[in-house]
């Protein structure tokens, strides 16, 4: 237990000095900036060139909610299967990690653990320029905090584990799978219902959405920062679920994964120990 | 001239070779970097959907999320690239070879035009099959030009920012990161970009997708004029000169930085 506490703590550390020492704090700052608040200036423009609209109203803080906390997504997913590709191709360690008392898992979690700090530095500084340049319709005073972080512990439970999945799959591929992560993030932006309600989506896709933990994450986090009936309001299919029983949802599908994710990581370890892949170099 | 010449393109093809073959070494990219931007495009169209937008608005996004592929293999294959081979020890080995290093960078989009080209081509047609976009071909000469005259404009400017890349170390990355949603937004990928301040538009015009995607989707639907940022003979103009811009400057900027970087013994550094 104590070998995996030391290999979460030392990753994260390792994860936010590769994350946030390349430039000085400044700069540093200023792509913390730019970066998370032109992603949702798009979704913001777009709203605007067809709504013509102020942002005030309830639908704008649905769509803006979920692409700012969808941040967390991109920033997990992204950040454990690309701590494969960068510890095995870039720096050349993962073989070094592999010989070293270090449970490798807790490793990648702990490399997903940075990306969330850096993560939260984004969604704060969205958050900040939706309530204060938007005028979002958030009033502080009436969220519910504890759902809030009930919602906020499984749903990046959630990440995690489907990071470790992403993290599985990367250990069996080449360099040029770079933005697997990505790929897979901007894929489930489409079906979790992040910018959207589900039932923007045809009849077809609407039960992959419904069987993916970030969808009750995000409806969840909605019902706790807008209130219950506001979002119930703008996704009918989710409003057939309580409070509670989102979040019992969010839970059972997390443990569900867990326990894939577990399984499959193995899998692939060893299938990249018997192919030779976990010192891998592959360059195109 | 003639062996010039000669030398040119066989550094071209030498350095598109590698990613031609790992492209079909290993295809299940064909699912990760053609299935999966689709849906994420996908995600777009449904958000204008989900707010009653026009249907045109829908072929909008489409081109637009076609052309991303474009612009990322400029940042991470071309632009980024030599940080990549400067860490990977291949950069000395280019500047010890005969060939020239804008035929490498060439070599490197031609190589790099399998992946893209296949990305972009598969989200136009699932927003044919899949969304019903109409696209007129009406002008198809003139969208085939500005196309064509893009695309050289933008792979000279990858080319430019290749040079600048060679003095980077590990924030090359970052940077790379950090031109992805700014382009997004400034550029007009998901929405006409005549809708952002003036300004703007003028200024974001230097990045050549900016007035190529406007005169494509001018093109491809022409019943709605509030695509339209200038002309499209005004902007193809623009273009070819910001294509004679950037191809030029790459040239001297190329050799100038390589200068500078054996000076400073930058060539084989790798701060990691």
């Amino acid at each position: 237990m104590s070998e995996a506490a030391r290999s979460f703590r030392v990753a994260t550390w390792l994860g936010w000095q590769i994350e946030s020492n390349w430039a000085d704090p400044f700069l540093f700052l200023v792509y913390s900036i730019v970066k998370p608040v032109t992603s949702v200036m798009i979704l913001v423009v777009m709203y605007w060139v067809i709504t013509r609209t102020d942002t005030s109203g309830a639908y704008f803080a649905y769509m803006y909610l979920g692409n700012t906390a969808y941040i967390y997504v991109g920033s997990i997913l992204v950040g454990v299967s690309w701590a494969i590709i960068d510890d095995r191709e870039h720096y050349q360690t993962l073989k070094y990690i592999y010989i070293s008392p270090i449970w490798i898992y807790f490793y990648l979690l702990g490399r997903g653990m940075a990306r969330f700090l850096t993560g939260t530095l984004s969604v704060a500084i969205t958050m900040a320029f939706g309530l204060l340049a938007l005028k979002l319709s958030i009033r502080l005073a009436e969220v519910n905090w504890l759902y809030f972080a009930a919602s906020m512990i499984l749903g990046l439970a959630s990440m995690a584990v489907m990071g470790l999945l992403l993290g599985g799959a990367t250990l069996q591929m080449a360099r040029h799978y770079w933005s697997v992560g990505e790929s897979v993030a901007g894929a489930l932006y489409l079906v979790c219902g992040a910018i959207f309600p589900l039932d923007s989506l045809p009849g077809w896709l609407r039960p992959v959405g419904m069987a993916l933990p970030l969808t009750y994450w995000l409806e969840s986090l909605r019902r706790s920062l807008l209130g219950s009936e506001a979002s119930k309001g703008i996704s009918p299919s989710l409003a057939q679920f309580s409070d509670g029983q989102l979040l019992l949802i969010l839970l059972v599908s997390t443990l569900i994964m867990a326990a894939g994710s577990i399984y499959f990581f193995r899998w692939s370890e060893h299938q990249a120990r018997e192919k030779g892949l976990i010192d891998m170099t592959t360059h195109y | 001239m003639a062996r010039g010449v000669e030398l040119f393109l066989r550094t071209m093809i030498a350095r598109a070779y590698p990613r031609i073959i790992g492209a079909t070494r290993e295809r299940s990219w064909l699912f990760f970097e053609t299935v999966m931007p689709l849906l994420s495009t996908a995600a777009y169209v449904f958000f204008y959907r989900a707010i009653n937008a026009p249907k045109e608005y829908i072929g909008l996004v489409v081109v637009g999320g076609a052309m991303t592929a474009y612009w990322l293999n400029v940042l991470w294959s071309m632009s980024s690239q030599l940080y990549w081979d400067k860490d990977a020890g291949n950069l000395a080995l280019y500047i010890a070879a005969p060939g020239s290093m804008m035929a490498i960078l060439l070599g490197m989009a031609a190589g790099g035009l399998i992946m893209t080209t296949t990305r972009a081509a598969i989200i136009i047609l699932g927003g044919w099959l899949l969304f019903g976009v109409e696209f007129s071909l009406a002008y198809w000469a003139l969208l085939m030009l500005a196309f064509a005259i893009t695309m050289a404009a933008l792979y000279g400017m990858g080319m430019l920012f290749a040079s600048l890349f060679l003095l980077f170390g590990r924030e090359a990355w970052h940077i790379s990161n950090l031109l992805q949603e700014p382009i997004y937004l400034l550029s007009g990928f998901y929405f006409p970009v005549s809708q952002l301040p003036l300004w703007i538009t003028a200024a974001a015009s230097i990045v050549p997708l900016t007035l190529g995607l406007d005169a494509m989707r001018q093109l491809l639907f022409p019943s709605n004029p509030t695509f339209g940022f200038l002309g499209v003979d005004v902007e193809i103009a623009a273009l070819l000169a910001l294509a004679v811009l950037f191809i030029g400057a790459s040239r001297f900027a190329l050799a100038y930085m390589e200068r500078l970087a054996m000076r400073e013994g930058r060539l084989t550094e790798r701060r990691r």
